[in-house]
């Protein structure tokens, strides 16, 4: 119910038209991976999913960011079903352990069957270019190799949030989904990563 | 007094639902019979008009069988989809997010607000005297500078056309004509339906006559024979619904012509404002139209006009 409601209104103030190229929503287990420039992007993405996949999709985000406050916190766990993963670390956690661990948590939430909607340039950028991709990516495509990645272009949502503020503007925004990548046999970390962040920029364009 | 048993209403919905079966009727003859490929696109492209045009004329009637609210609540939200709309084509900043915020979900409300408790007084000079110097203070207070005069023309031009030129259109409904009471709704319909009657029209006469380019360079789609014959039948149309209004066979004429005008002025001006951002539509909304703005433009430069001329010579 609420969280119908707050997909209905992030449709409103966002207004996306939303572009399937490479790919149709269908049900299949996926990774989403998007360009990050708003706290609004995975509300956005979230509600512009059909609501059946809506519900197995679960967004990674931040600990630290989303458990600040009571609300959050909420949104974060009942509503977004959000998968929280420590960018911080806490006594008793090395911080060289805080990506295993984020991977664990991650691959243990594809095999419950869910989607996941990852930010793999880690935080939000200008909204100009993508920054090089973080390393969990590509360990959770070596631990699952047959997983659907999908590349994810949003469109002017740093207009609509951008850093810093707290209420968003009405605006209109544009959501490309594009076809689905793989990890190969054989590919290099730092090759993957780059082909993955290509891949996401080439949808700016594509028409 | 009940809507649903207006005569004039009834009539002029009448009206309109049959105009509406045959053009339905014609645009699917004519789907049938079409074979070439690119007279394909536009004959679609005239069925999806037609179908966006059941769905606004339903949308519009029922707003209006309401009562007043329902008017002023569907002006509002056009107001605030086309703002949204306009907005996006605004080269703004961050630092503008404040000015946009207030225009957004304060100074919109409350022009309708204003609308709906027929304050004449305020209403027609909140935005361009209050709005218009706040929302340059608000964004100087934001302490950036770079292009300020563009951003704060552009913001404060598009609440000007999205919102205060638009919520004209409900104001009709607080209007009082010499001899007549408040006649409400019917100041209303004549205006939607001359407006959007002549941007159908011209691109009816266009299409069927049309060979010499009005205005090339800001919209190509316009002709010289889309012009003339639009706005000639839609000022017939217009003298011809005289009975729904308060204004005689001749002035219901005269009042057409001037909202025909003004609506190509509208249009012609809401295609300059795209062709400067590089873009073909405001939007994708409405299938076959575009966004709000493609629909609502002539809409924006009629409103006032008939407003304050209706105002001025009928007022009383």
């Amino acid at each position: 119910m609420i969280a119908s409601i707050l997909a209905a209104a992030a449709q409103v103030i966002a207004g996306s038209t939303v572009r399937w190229l490479g790919c149709a929503p269908t049900a299949g287990q996926r990774v989403y991976i998007a360009n990050h420039s708003s706290h609004f992007d995975f509300i956005v993405l979230w509600s512009y999913l059909p609501p059946p996949l809506r519900r197995l999709t679960r967004p990674v985000a931040a600990r630290d960011y989303w458990e600040r406050d009571a609300v959050r916190r909420y949104l974060a766990t009942r509503v977004f079903n959000a998968l929280l993963i420590d960018r911080v670390a806490t006594p008793g956690t090395a911080a060289a352990g805080l990506g295993r661990q984020a991977v664990d948590q991650m691959v243990q939430s594809l095999d419950n069957r869910h989607s996941l909607i990852l930010f793999p340039e880690g935080t939000r950028g200008a909204g100009e270019d993508l920054a090089p991709f973080r390393s969990g990516l590509y360990h959770l495509c070596r631990t699952r190799p047959e997983i659907e990645v999908i590349p994810v272009y949003l469109e002017n949502l740093n207009r609509i949030l951008p850093k810093g503020h707290l209420l968003p503007v009405p605006m209109l925004s544009r959501i490309t989904f594009g076809a689905p990548l793989h990890l190969q046999p054989a590919e290099e970390k730092d090759a993957f990563l780059e082909r993955a962040r290509q891949a996401v920029r080439a949808l700016k364009e594509a028409a | 007094m009940n809507l649903l048993h207006d005569l004039a209403l009834q009539r002029l919905f009448g009206g309109l639902i049959a105009l509406l079966v045959v053009a339905t009727v014609v645009g699917r003859l004519i789907e049938r019979r079409t074979r070439d490929e690119s007279a394909m696109a536009t004959v679609q492209n005239l069925n999806a008009r037609i179908n966006a045009w059941w769905v606004m004329s339903v949308v519009f009637a029922l707003a209006v069988v309401v009562g007043p609210i329902g008017s002023v609540v569907l002006f509002a939200l056009l107001s605030f989809l086309a703002l949204r709309e306009f907005i996006t084509l605004v080269p703004t900043r961050p630092s503008d997010h404040g000015a946009l915020l207030w225009s957004f979900f304060l100074i919109t409300p409350l022009q309708y607000l204003l609308v709906a408790v027929h304050w004449y007084g305020l209403f027609t000079i909140l935005i361009p005297v209050y709005v218009f110097l706040f929302l340059a203070l608000r964004i100087a207070i934001s302490g950036d500078t770079t292009h300020f005069l563009e951003r704060v023309s552009a913001i404060q031009w598009a609440l000007m056309i999205c919102v205060y030129s638009l919520s004209y259109a409900p104001a009709l409904l607080g209007l009082s004509i010499r001899g007549h009471g408040t006649p409400g709704p019917t100041l209303l319909l004549f205006l939607v339906i001359v407006v959007q009657g002549s941007d159908v029209l011209q691109y009816i006469f266009g299409k069927l006559f049309g060979r010499r380019k009005i205005a090339p360079l800001v919209s190509p789609s316009k002709t010289v024979e889309g012009f003339l014959g639009g706005i000639a039948a839609a000022t017939v149309l217009g003298a011809l619904i005289w009975w729904a209004t308060p204004f005689t066979f001749w002035q219901a004429g005269l009042q057409a012509l001037v909202v025909a005008l003004t609506g190509f002025g509208g249009g012609l001006v809401m295609s300059a404002v795209k062709r400067d951002r590089g873009v073909k539509d405001f939007g994708t909304i409405i299938a076959g139209h575009g966004g709000i703005l493609d629909r609502v433009d002539s809409l924006t430069f009629a409103a006032p006009i008939f407003f304050h001329i209706t105002r001025f010579f009928f007022g009383g």
